[in-house]
Parts: C-alpha cells; structure tokens; sequence
C-alpha cells in the first residue's frame, strides 16, 4: 500500500484546504475507500478524515427540511424519528444494508459517493473497462450490471443505498469547495463516465458533500430491495417511489450508471398509488430497459422492486 | 486382557450425551492460536505474486526493484521463465519482508511478463472444449430397451455450479528451523503426520525432523492435505534467511487456487413401469474442476437400477484446480439423482415420498435405514399432511417440499494413541491427530474419560503436533472412528496397566479391581470403594503407559450410512428469490459419542449445503480466465438469516448403536442442494435444476427458458 498522510481537521474550510493537495481525499466512515486502497484500487497521497468536524454530523430539522450532515451514521440516522416518520423510504433503504458493521461506520455522504461494486472495476480493469476495443463488461460476465442508461461503454450500476430515496424525496446536497457553497439536487451529483479517465461524480476539486437536506413534504414513500441473500448482500435491484400533491418521483437503484429517475413511471403514479397504478408504473419503469449479455433477468427484478415500492408507500 | 468393546448403553457415562466441546472457551475468546496466529521472534512475511492470466508463458522476470527495496529480505522465484502456467492466480514469485506491508509492496514491484496463450473456463460450453476426455459408457442391462417400452419417461439436464471450498481460515503457514536439520511448521492442515513426510522429501531432509503442529484450525474441507507449493516456498525462505516465514493466502488466491469442487452437468432420461417401479436409467454427464477435468459423479446415486447407462466427460479447463470438497462428488450426483428421481415421480403421479420409498430396495444393503429415516423425516417435516402435488400451489409466494437421499462411508482411518496415567489422577491421551474444529478433541476427551471412569476434568488430551504417535488424515470423515477406536483401546490397555501396577499395592488381583464412576471398585467387596485420584497415587512418580491403535482387536467403529433429507422451501414466483423455511435432517452414523457434537456436524452441513444451493459458485471472465469473484462479496455464503430451521434428528439405538463409531462430517453435507431444489420444483411447478438457484437462474424456469 501507497504510504500516505493522514490529517483530521476541525472545521470544513480546513478540510478544504487540505484537499486541495494533489491526491488528497476525504475520508469519512471509510467503509468503501479503505477497501479499494487494501485491494490497490485507489491510493491516496493524503486522507482527509471528516469526522472529526462536529458541523457535519447529526441531523435537525430546518425551515427547508430535515437537514443531515454528511458525517452522520447510517445506524443511527435510520432511528431518527423524522426518519421513521415521515421517510419510511430512508429508513427502508438503511434497513437494507443489513450489516451493523457497515451500519455503525458508513456515513450519508459515503453512501451517497461509494465507488461502483462492479468486479472488472474492483480487479483493477478501470471504471469503463475496455478489452479488444469493446466494452470489458459488456462482453463478458454483466449479471450485475445496467439494465438502463447503457447504450455506452460504462455499464456498472451505481450502488447507493442512500440515493434512491433521497432523490424520490427530492433532497438537495450541500456542496463546499474552494469556491464556496452550492446546493444540488441530489441527483445531479452523477453522471456517466465516457471512459475509465472520467469521475461518475460532478463534484469538482476539492469539492466536499457537507449535508443532504430532505424537504418536509408530507409524502407517501417507500423503497423495496431485492437480494439473492437475506443478510448482507448487494441489491438485484431496488426502488424508491415518492407520491405527494406535488407529483410522483420513482428512482431505481442497482440499474444504471446512476440513480435511475423513471419520469414515465412516476407519471403513472401521479394520480394516486393504486395496485393498477403500481402495475403501470411498473410497466412504465422498464419499458425503455435494455438488457447486456447477461443480465436480462434484472428487468424483470426492476419492474418488481418499482411495484412493490409503490405498494409498500400505499 | 481387555474387551475392546464399547460399554453397553447402561453402562455410559459420557457417550451419547450432550457435552460441549472442550475448546469452544478458548476459541470464543480469542485465546486460541491458529496458523495465522503464530508470530515469532524476528519472522519474515511472504507475499505470493500471481499470475493474471489463464494461461501463459512466462517471459521475463525482473525482481530488481523488489530486491532494492528497504525491508525486502528474500525474493524467491517460485516458477521461472519458460513455464507454462495453467491457471490465472498461480504463483510465480515470493517476496519475503520485515512486514506484510512491506511484502505487499515488494511483491507488487516484481515485474514479471508473460506470452499469452488462449484460455477456455466456460466447462458448460462442453462442444467448445478444446481437450474434452469423454470416457467409456458404463451399462448394465438394457436400459435403451427398458426405456422404449417403458409407460412413464421422464427427461431433464440438471447442472450443479463450480464452487471453491472457501475456508475462513485461508491456507499458509509459519516455517522457523532449529538448525540445519530441523524445521517446524505451524500449518493449518488436516494431515499434520502426512505434511511432515511431504515436506521433508521435497526440501531434503528426514520427515522426523519435520514438526507439524496444528492446534486449531478454521476449516479445510478437504482442501488441506498436501503441504503446497507454498509450504514448501515458506520453509525454504525460511532456510534461505535463518528467520522465521509466515505465508498465508489472501482471500482471492484462496478461492481461486486453493481448492475448487468441480461442476456437473447432466442430461438424464428415467423410465418407470406402471406401478412405479424405476426400470432405466441413461445420463451424459460433464464437468470440471480445473485443468484436470473432473471425474464422474457415481450416477444413478444411491439407487441400482437394472437397466442404467452412464457416461461421463472430464473437461479440463484453465482454472484453479479441483480438490476433494466435503464428500467428493456425492452432492453433484446427488442433485442430478434426487431430481431426475423427483421428475420421474411427478410423470408417475406419485408422491415423492411414496416413490422413493415404493423403490426403496434398490439402494442395498441400507434399505431398512432408509424407510425409518423417511418415516422419521416424514413425522418432523409433517410431510403426509402437507405434501401437495407440484404446481398445486398459488399465489406471489408458494412453498412447496422436496427431499433426497445419501450415502457414505466413513470407516475410522489408521491412528495411533499412547495413554498415560499420573499419579496426580490425570490421564492424558497422546495422539498425532488435527481437530479441524470438528470436535475430535473432545471425543478423545470423552473416550478417555469413559474408559477410566472419570470425569472430563480429569483428562487432558495432547494432540495435534506430528511428532506424536501417527494418526491419519482428516478427511472422508474417517477420524472420529480412527481417533476413538485407537483412544479406546489405548484407555483400556492402560486401565489394565494402571491395575497390574496397583493391584499388588493393594494386595489383590488385577481381576479384581475396575474403574466406575470416578472410584476404584473391589469386585469382591473386600474392601470400600476409594477415589480414582486416590488410587492413581498408587502408581508411584512414573506414569503408567499404554498404546491403543486402529483398527484394531474388536469392532469399535463400521463403515456405511444412509440418511434423508428433507426441506420446505417458499419461492418468490416474482422475484425468483428462494427461502428457506425448514430443513429436516435423519442421519444414522452408528454409535453416537457426543450427541452435541454429532448434531452440530449436521447443523454445520446443512448451512454449507443451503449456501451452495442458492448463492455460492465460482464465476469466470470469458476475457482474462480470471475469477471474477474472489472475495466474499460475490462469492457468496450463506448468512444466518439464509438458513431457516434446522431439525437435526439422530438415528440411535438397537440397529445402530451396536455397529460401533462411523463418520459424520460427509453424510449430511450430500442431500441439502438435492432436497431444496426438488422443494423449489414442487413449490413452482418448474423444474429448477441447477445449483445455485439465484434469482436469475429461478426466474428463468418460471418464465420458460432454459433451468
């Protein structure tokens, strides 16, 4: 492993600082990073931990919503009671992780920007493997991989457990970089890589996630998993569906390159959440679905995580 | 002399209960030390590089910059320029540092180059394996005949994935010499008395100089029984520098080549007449388990027919090479059997139960075993009550119930045991054989107990470390019989040695004196009763020795089980996703020396089994050869939510107790995949056959394509 500097700051301008440095990234619960350093997938010049700054964990509710800083626990998040209130989606989604490891160290911010599980990535082939001019994933063993979003060479599905129903709440994420704050939808902090030299993040250098804020808007949500096993195991696919007076938000996970929004689905739901409008949305969700080599049965999954999450917010 | 018998079944002070193993403290708390556990005075760390490709020629090695490096002790070139490696992960080189973190570093600045050559791991893919060994077909009867005129035929390909053994203990080991001449080697192995003959011909010096020391261990399943390449790599590192070495395999190359279970496929046709009696069989089987190929299942299983043809093809492929895995080929021609079996019966309309049984005689000599487990299983699963025809249920999620039959062996290996009594009153048992956490500490423990009469406190058992008096390797579950049988008969020598030295102090005949219940007894009455620990102090400051082996005189442990399994399994028509409700095992292994430890064994069995049923296989990328996953993140094991409840029932009794200790570890690992998918056929109305039964692949079957 790459020897590397470790600095704990106190305060967010701190930390902005220190990752400045070439190399430098943030480091929080490190239930991602440090296994891609141990497996020689990333090697850091400099860690940035930030959990030692106090404005960046816990959460509270504001005037715009419930506001989570980044540094805040997933364990302990899912037993906030706005959580369990009012986002049955979150607490669902963190009721999934499963492992109380994983659950007492992964934090909001490190869910939401966890590297892609997929294992030409993780073997050390690039984010958009290539073999023989071809997309690696794409023409080998895709079981895992997008059902959307993949007409390119990028094909691995974005992981989070956190963003699905973040995005169907409609949550915005703080952003704090050396040119100051932004809020971005949540959403809006991915896109697709072209090539393994391109980040599946839009945040720029330096650039830190300080908070996620959730909107109090009265809603019925839900997310549903599927997963081969009970217990720790990564999502065959997962759905969070959102319906208020506003609209209607349906956002698949484990399926695409990013959080996978489905307008068509949530337009189906827009009236209402029926069994009829669940089978629609469902329909809906997949119809422009596109199954890899090897992973056609993922389609099948999506359209029933989409079904069962629009019944579970009922 | 001695009657090398068991004690009756009234006369048993520990055999058959539930005692708790002895080392189950030190293991919770941390205080056992295992291979990896072992850290010496000045030792060295070995990291392996490995090969990336499937297939290759080695073209150049450049070792320099490691060498350069600070903390870098030794580089060791494993395989040299020109060999052809076979498989992606092999070894070529170790680099031996100061640290892990510095091995880690060494090893990774090796630059090592490659010719490629063309690879093949798809074994499914039979027609496109460049060296297929298809083998004589193997007949009986005239099962093409039989079939024609047959009313009910059934027909089904059944496919049983490549999985690794995938121990939490990863293989490696820590080498240190003594002198010139002599090495130990704390391994995790489960042929410490063999790995001391390999080693010591392979690095040139007399196996008794070589001493294995194996005191805990975290799982071989029959990938442990050579010292490896890289035991012999760790021991000569360790010669080259005169420091300690520590090797141990990271998890990627402990799936990948460190033990496989080759996969079976098979097309199988069965014919039964009109009142259910099966009367052909025919199956083409094929799989693999690395470049050797893999050799055929024993098809039909369990069941003769009269009429029955096989034939077999061994594909070799370029991957990490098969060894034996928990009951070598049993589970594979299980699922194939038990399915084909169950396929048959639903063409019969017939009741699974029924049919097995109706068929009952045609696996042998086990026959009667095997209609009482049915019977016992039947009770515990509420089968007669429960049991509806395949495709009977409906709704999202419909359960259904399957069961399966197996077989084994198990007759106790060659070992060696020496007795010694103290006159403190402690008696200790020295044996040369490796607990691989299965409990053989405690049934030495307990036999030696038994045999004098004393409680557990008052034995100690010395094992584990190959300079004690050989005993077998642990596999095929021929220990627990080896162990006790030699434990046994060296107690009941010694109890004889401990009288013949005391009688004479006491003024009475050897005849007239035994050992119950923790007392010295005088048959005639003559004189009171006394403490065992009061007696032993008789024996004067020299122990009383005796030795014991098996086998042996008397028949203290047999071969052969059948037992049954049965599961009730609720599959999600939507999501393909397969749950596990409850498993019923019956398992006879003759006399039962610790009930505790028996049922655990078949605990144990029925997680591994429920995990290689639904979510465990080694996946290949058709590109590099290389595993995919080599973690245990895709690789991957069931967890305890997976499993569901577990009836564990031991036969016991008249019938069995009398046929003296018989081996557990395979048995009840055989029947769990075989049991569940036939569970999961009957809850669907599809055939599900293959192993493992993951969503996709269930999906597929319920929606029509290929199973």
């Amino acid at each position: 492993m790459r020897a590397f500097e470790y600095s704990s700051p106190r305060t967010t301008e701190d930390a902005i600082r220190m990752l400045s440095a070439e190399g430098a990234v943030a480091l929080a619960g490190g239930t991602d990073l440090l296994s891609l350093m141990k497996d020689g997938a990333a090697a850091p010049s400099r860690l940035v931990n930030l959990k030692a700054i106090p404005d960046l964990t816990g959460a509270h509710e504001t005037d715009g919503g419930l506001h989570i800083g980044a540094t805040t626990r997933l364990g302990p998040l899912g037993e906030h009671r706005v959580i369990r209130e009012s986002f049955p989606a979150v607490a669902q989604a963190i009721a999934g992780v499963r492992s109380r490891q994983v659950l007492s160290m992964r934090t909001v911010g490190g869910d939401l920007l966890q590297r892609p599980r997929c294992w030409y990535f993780r073997a050390g082939f690039g984010l958009v493997p290539m073999h023989d001019g071809a997309s690696m994933a794409k023409t080998g063993d895709n079981r895992y991989h997008a059902v959307f979003g993949n007409a390119g060479d990028a094909v691995f599905v974005n992981p989070s457990s956190l963003a699905p129903p973040l995005i169907a709440l409609g949550a915005s994420a703080t952003v704090l970089g050396p040119d100051g704050e932004r809020s971005v939808a949540v959403e809006d902090l991915y896109r697709t890589p072209a090539s393994s030299d391109e980040s599946e993040f839009t945040l720029g250098a330096a650039e830190i996630v300080t908070a996620v804020t959730i909107p109090m808007r009265s809603s019925s949500n839900a997310t549903y998993e599927i997963r081969n096993r009970k217990g720790f195991d990564w999502p065959l696919a997962a759905a969070s569906v959102a319906v208020s007076d506003g609209g209607a938000r349906v956002v698949l996970g484990h399926a695409a390159p990013t959080p996978w929004m489905s307008a068509a689905a949530a337009g189906a739901l827009a009236g209402g959440i029926s069994e009829a409008s669940a089978e629609a949305a469902a329909d809906a969700a997949v119809a422009d679905a596109a199954a890899l080599s090897g992973n056609g049965y993922k389609i099948q999954l999506a359209r029933v995580a989409v079904k069962r999450a629009a019944l579970a917010a009922m | 002399m001695a009657e090398y018998v068991w004690p009756a079944a009234g006369d048993r002070l520990h055999i058959g209960k539930h005692i708790s193993r002895l080392d189950g403290p030190v293991k919770a708390t941390g205080r056992a030390k295992y291979a990896y556990d072992v850290n010496r005075r000045g030792m060295l760390w070995a990291i392996m590089v490995q090969c990336p490709h499937a297939h290759a020629r080695i073209t150049a090695i450049d070792t320099s910059a490691a060498e350069a490096m600070d903390g870098v002790v030794r580089v060791h070139v494993i395989q040299d320029v020109g060999t052809e490696i076979q498989w992606a992960h092999d070894e070529i080189v170790a680099v031996a540092a100061t640290s892990e973190e510095v091995a880690r570093d060494g090893a990774a600045a090796v630059k090592i180059e490659y010719e490629v050559l063309s690879h093949f791991v798809n074994e499914r893919a039979v027609d496109e394996a460049p060296d297929a060994q298809p083998a004589q077909a193997e007949t009986t009867g005239d099962p093409a005949a039989a079939m024609a005129s047959a009313p009910t035929k059934s027909s089904g390909s059944y496919h049983v994935a490549q999985i690794a053994h995938c121990s939490l203990e990863s293989h490696g080991q820590v080498a240190e010499w003594q002198d010139e001449e002599t090495v130990t080697l704390w391994a995790s192995t489960q042929a410490i008395s063999g790995v001391a003959s390999q080693l010591g011909e392979q690095i040139g010096i007399p196996a008794s100089n070589v001493h294995v020391e194996t005191q805990y261990m975290g799982g071989g399943f029959g990938s442990k029984f050579s010292v490896d390449r890289w035991g012999v790599v760790c021991a000569q590192i360790a010669r080259d520098t005169g420091r300690p070495v520590k090797l141990m395999l990271d998890r990627d190359q402990e799936v990948s080549v460190a033990g496989a279970r080759p996969s079976t496929h098979a097309e199988v046709s069965t014919a039964a007449d009109a009142d259910g009696n099966v009367v052909a069989w025919d199956s083409k089987s094929w799989g693999s388990g690395g470049p050797a190929g893999a050799n055929s299942p024993p098809l039909p299983y369990v069941f003769s027919f009269e009429n029955q043809t096989q034939m077999h093809t061994s594909v070799p492929t370029n991957t990490g090479p098969a060894r034996a895995w928990r009951a070598p080929r049993h589970p594979q021609a299980c699922l194939v059997t038990m399915r084909a079996l169950e396929d048959l019966s639903h063409a019969a309309g017939m009741d699974p139960l029924d049919f097995f049984l109706k068929n009952i005689e045609k696996t042998g000599e086990r026959a009667s075993t095997y209609v009482e487990e049915l019977e016992k299983g039947a009770e515990l699963m509420g089968w007669r009550d429960r049991w509806r025809p395949r495709g009977s249920a409906t709704g999202t999620v419909r359960s259904g119930l399957g069961l399966a039959l197996h077989t084994w062996g198990g007759r106790g290996h060659r070992s060696n045991c020496e007795v010694l009594a103290y006159r403190d009153g402690l008696v200790e048992a020295r044996i040369g054989s490796q607990d691989l956490g299965t409990g053989t500490r405690t049934i030495i423990a307990l036999v030696l107990a038994e045999t004098f009469g004393v409680g557990l406190e008052q034995v100690k058992v010395t094992m584990g470390r190959s300079v004690l008096p050989a005993s077998g390797a642990s596999g095929g579950s021929t220990t627990v019989g080896g162990v006790s049988g030699a434990t046994r008969r060296a107690a009941l020598n010694a109890v004889d040695a401990v009288f013949e030295r005391i009688a004479p102090r006491l003024g009475t005949e050897m005849a007239n004196l035994e050992l119950k219940n923790g007392q010295l007894h005088f048959k005639d009455g003559s004189t009171a009763a006394m403490p065992w620990r009061q007696a032993a102090t008789l024996i004067g400051v020299n122990p009383v020795s005796a030795t014991g082996a098996n086998p042996g005189p008397g028949q203290l442990n047999d071969s052969g089980v059948g037992g049954i399994q049965m599961a009730d399994v609720s599959v999600d028509m939507e999501t393909g996703v397969v749950s596990i409700n409850r498993l019923v095992a019956v398992q006879d292994c003759g006399l039962i020396l610790d009930m505790k430890l028996a049922e655990s064994q078949v605990y144990g069995s029925l997680i591994m089994g429920v995990t290689y049923a639904l979510t465990e296989e080694r996946v290949f990328d058709p590109h590099t050869g290389q595993m995919l996953n080599p973690d245990m993140e895709f690789y991957k094991l069931a967890g305890i939510e997976d499993v569901g409840e577990m009836i564990v029932h031991m036969m016991t009794g008249p019938g069995y107790d009398e046929r003296g200790v018989i081996g557990l570890g395979e048995p009840p690992v055989i029947a769990p995949g075989a049991a569940i998918a036939n569970a999961a056929t009957n809850a669907t109305g599809v055939p599900i056959n293959e192993m493992p039964m993951t969503p996709e692949r269930v999906l597929a079957a319920i929606n029509g394509g290929m199973a």
